[in-house]
């Protein structure tokens, strides 16, 4: 399977999403902004980071940039596609995926590893995972993810809530949601479910040396269902 | 033009004396643009005029050390054809006048310091030190300079993975903010700063040039007093994005030979990156000013010369090579703009307009500047305190326990080290919160080790002590994760050099060092040294933080001090003399200030850390912790929350008072947990090699068990441990 993932100046998780990819068996390229033509792909990953100095606003400036056409072209044919923390941000901003992140609650950046329950039906992306609470990282400031009444009420009735915070029981609850997100809400769908926004790093915990290894999980998962 | 006097001189924080010996040597006043350059290549913080008589006496050679002092950074030989750069720089005045910006471009400096030598950054360190909790401004401080820290860091992408936090009222006026980079390097791909070659192109990337941080460097050397708010516009502003895409258009370019030599622009912008680099080269260079890209109109070229804006690097090209180094920084947007060359003249020459502004030979800037042997005073090793036991019985040693473990110096920094991202890179290893951290090489088997140390109330009362104190603590900490240590960064903050005693405190501690870092093989490699901290003439206390790297051969091999197993074993490595004086427990809970720091046993330091590394590598222990703050039993308290179990202690032998025993800091203690299969082979390895050990407990389920006391469960323990920097912050 072919992948390619997107470097904007400021990007700073594209090595390390490229050396996950590459370890799960995708044979990955780095696609730089300035270009206009994705490679043919057959997953396009948006990184972590901080795109263009997060300045204007998170993933703002990105959403503007020259490759960014092709990107919303290939996701609307059907493309998989994966915008991981500030990757999320520029979904959010191309509009590809609905609702907003903004400033965490206690208005601090966070870097912990914390708990996920995610959505299991109908996608490819975490179908097949038999664990039903999985431990991934986050690192981010503006990670709270908000949306109107009516677009959770669409989002819920598709489906498309893909991952929630939980406890290490999968309990969902105040206590653990770590940025105040509206519904423990850390990853969404489009209304196909082929994008995929979320705040946690799989590509971070890939190895029992590291924090966690449950991000393993994932790249398998995606990678089994795309053969 | 202003015509320069000797009161404008010393408006620049030059001395009479030193002003009239400019004249001298140029033969002539100077002008302001080369006043301007005088004061700041003269000053404390680039002339190391007070200093450099006792760092040259420092242990700085090793089999391993690729560059000692006096480079952008150390650097030292890991293997494989692998090299790690390192320094540590201090940012103490800028981040008491403002936190977040000054916090912020600490690390942008070191982190330039580091991929100037043509190496990746792979992780960040930091020390920082702050007044009293009780001190209106502390909170701020504190809460900025993280912010600081993290939102340079988080932003390029560099995990931060250790580091150290203090408070103490001595730092109420003048705070500390030391930070520390590690990159790794290729070592056929180091890039030095030396200028080499006739009318090679000089050339100018980065950011624009703009009059922020102007005598930033002369700011750094001044003593506080109430008008600090003044200087607020001395302190640079940093762009974390910019430096990004600098570290990436630099180690681009570095993947050729198209660069002779590189030095980034920090204290005193151009004019010490320029002088600095043709001095080295002994050359002279041309620079003309109207080329450099400037952020803010009219700028004078005495503005040009001293801003210390952030995120630029001068560089000297190879002849023909700026046209691809030209299109690599357009592709990243960043500035490029070739404004000189060098030339055998020996002087720098600085143009504006095709009009020559100032022409200094550049042997008088480095060379010449003033080195001073300065009066310094002996500290007397303070009398033993003979301390009333019987008192000690109305405590509970639980109850000390929680105390101490809930105290600003030794709870938990949890909520300083969650807002620094220390995941990014993929290969952080251990996090913050254990003896050191530890990042794997990046698609290797190896991992590198770094800490970051200092004990001020140590070197306080004693600083030859003190100083050998931080070193061996600095070694303990890289082998409790199972490094081999390698060498040593330092940064040497100390009040006013001029005041015999300061400066005898810096003088024993630099010895102290040495002594240990000679006996320890555990060369200085890098450092900074910073003066003047004082506010109201009131100073610090002595603060040398040791910053250590070590090399962990096989990552599979890392150790961490999390307790593993129920049943297993508790050995205390090393003797236990009870020595109370300058502790936590003495200072907290007895009010006790005066006595000496615990005493150094060299030979014991080192037989001592070698058996653990040993053990370690034989895989015969399972968690190891060093004996430090707070004692034996802190430093287990500390294992048992990191690894959720308790321990029950065993009946208390021996001749000292159990609060002696308990509570004391004697040195050159480990604390390891090993199976009870293995114990008997543990006993002997330990026997043969003649270090001393005390079986003193064994690992149980959620409690801490003493004897005769009431248990204490781990997980009270813990919200103590927590809870008080987290309330600190939020009330």
């Amino acid at each position: 399977m072919k992948s390619s993932v997107i470097i904007f100046p400021g990007s700073n998780c594209d090595r390390d999403m490229d050396v996950a990819l590459n370890k799960f068996g995708f044979k990955n390229k780095m696609v730089w902004h300035n270009d206009n033509v994705i490679p043919k792909s057959d997953l396009v990953v948006l990184p972590g980071g901080f795109s263009y100095g997060d300045y204007l606003r998170c993933g703002s400036i990105a959403a503007k940039s020259n490759i960014i056409n092709s990107v919303i072209e290939f996701a609307n044919k059907g493309g998989l596609v994966i915008g991981i923390c500030n990757g999320f941000q520029i979904l959010i901003e191309t509009g590809l995926v609905t609702g907003a992140l903004l400033r965490n609650k206690y208005l601090k950046f966070i870097c912990k590893n914390i708990f996920v329950k995610a959505n299991k039906s109908h996608n490819k992306y975490f179908n097949k995972i038999k664990k039903d609470v999985l431990e991934l990282h986050i690192a981010h400031n503006d990670g709270n993810y908000f949306c109107s009444e009516d677009d959770l009420k669409t989002m819920e009735d598709n489906d498309q809530i893909a991952v929630r915070y939980c406890d290490i029981n999968g309990e969902i609850s105040d206590n653990s949601n770590p940025n105040g997100s509206i519904q423990n809400i850390a990853g969404v769908f489009n209304k196909k479910k082929n994008i995929l926004g979320m705040m946690p790093h799989p590509e971070r915990v890939i190895d029992n040396c590291l924090s966690s290894n449950d991000g393993s999980y994932f790249f398998e998962n995606l990678l089994s269902n795309m053969k | 033009m202003i015509e320069v006097t000797e009161k404008i001189a010393i408006e620049h924080g030059l001395k009479k004396d030193e002003y009239k010996k400019i004249c001298e040597l140029l033969k002539r006043n100077p002008n302001i643009t080369e006043l301007g350059i005088f004061s700041a290549m003269w000053n404390e913080h680039c002339s190391y005029k007070s200093s450099k008589k006792h760092l040259k006496k420092l242990n700085t050679k090793g089999k391993k050390v690729i560059q000692g002092p006096g480079e952008n950074a150390g650097v030292i030989d890991i293997g494989d054809e692998d090299a790690i750069v390192f320094k540590i720089e201090s940012h103490n005045h800028p981040s008491f006048i403002e936190p977040y910006q000054g916090a912020a471009t600490g690390v942008g400096g070191i982190l330039r310091d580091v991929f100037t030598m043509g190496a990746r950054p792979i992780a960040n360190l930091n020390s920082i030190h702050f007044g009293s909790p009780a001190n209106k401004k502390t909170k701020n401080l504190l809460r900025g300079v993280v912010q600081g820290i993290g939102g340079y860091g988080n932003c390029i992408g560099v995990p931060t993975i250790a580091g150290q936090t203090s408070f103490d009222e001595s730092y109420n006026g003048n705070i500390l903010v030391n930070a520390m980079t590690l990159g790794l390097v290729k070592k056929d791909k180091i890039f030095y700063s030396k200028a080499a070659g006739l009318n090679k192109p000089v050339i100018y990337v980065g950011s624009k040039t703009g009059r922020d941080g102007i005598h930033g460097a002369s700011m750094a050397s001044a003593k506080f007093d109430d008008k600090i708010e003044e200087k607020k516009p001395t302190v640079q502003v940093g762009d974390p994005f910019t430096e990004k895409l600098l570290l990436e258009a630099c180690l681009e370019l570095m993947k050729d030979d198209s660069i002779i030599a590189i030095q980034d622009m920090g204290a005193a912008g151009l004019t010490s990156s320029s002088v600095e680099m043709a001095s080295k080269g002994k050359l002279g260079i041309e620079l003309h000013l109207d080329k450099v890209p400037c952020r803010e109109e009219n700028m004078s070229p005495y503005e040009i010369m001293l801003s210390e804006s952030q995120e630029r690097m001068l560089i000297v090209l190879e002849n023909g090579k700026e046209g691809k180094a030209k299109e690599i920084f357009d592709k990243w947007n960043l500035d490029f703009s070739v404004i000189g060359k060098t030339t055998n003249s020996k002087n720098i020459e600085l143009y504006f307009n095709n009009n020559k502004v100032a022409n200094i030979p550049i042997d008088l800037l480095a060379e010449h500047a003033p080195e001073y042997d300065r009066k310094w005073k002996k500290s007397k090793l303070p009398q033993k305190i003979k301390f009333k036991k019987k008192d000690f019985n109305k405590f509970k040693i639980t109850e000390v326990l929680k105390k101490i473990i809930s105290s600003p110096n030794v709870c938990s920094k949890e909520w300083i080290w969650e807002q620094y991202d220390h995941t990014v890179m993929g290969d952080t290893i251990q996090k913050p919160g254990g003896d050191a951290g530890v990042v794997r090489v990046h698609g290797s088997e190896k991992a590198v080790a770094a800490s970051v140390d200092s004990s001020a109330t140590y070197c306080y009362a004693h600083p030859l002590s003190g100083g050998k104190q931080i070193v061996c603590e600095a070694w303990r900490n890289l082998i409790c994760v199972g490094a081999e240590p390698i060498a040593i960064t330092n940064c040497l903050n100390f009040g006013n050099p001029e005041k015999p005693e300061n400066m005898g405190e810096f003088v024993e501690c630099v010895e102290g060092l040495n002594e240990a870092s000679k006996y320890l093989n555990f060369p200085v490699v890098s450092g900074n040294v910073s003066f003047y901290n004082e506010t109201k003439d009131k100073g610090i206390k002595p603060t040398p933080t040791i910053g250590g790297v070590g090399l962990i051969k096989n990552y599979k091999n890392m150790m961490t001090m999390d307790l593993k197993e129920t049943g297993n074993i508790i050995i205390v490595l090393g003797k236990t003399e009870g020595h109370l004086e300058q502790s936590i427990f003495a200072k907290e809970i007895l009010n006790e200030k005066k006595g000496p720091p615990p005493e150094i046993n060299l030979f014991n330091e080192k037989n001592n850390g070698e058996a653990v590394l040993n053990l370690i590598n034989d895989k015969l222990i399972q968690s190891v912790h060093d004996v430090s703050l707070g004692g034996i039993i802190t430093g287990i308290a500390k294992m048992c929350i990191k690894g959720k179990k308790g321990i029950k202690f065993y009946k208390f032998k021996g001749f000292l008072d159990k609060f002696e025993y308990y509570f004391s800091e004697d040195q050159g203690r480990y604390i390891i947990e090993v199976k009870k299969d293995n114990l008997e082979k543990v006993k002997k390895i330990l026997d043969k090699n003649s270090n001393h050990y005390d079986v003193i407990g064994e690992v149980i389920e959620d409690n801490i068990s003493i004897n005769d006391e009431p248990t204490l469960s781990v997980d009270k323990l813990t919200e103590f441990n927590k809870d008080w920097l987290n309330k600190y912050m939020v009330n």
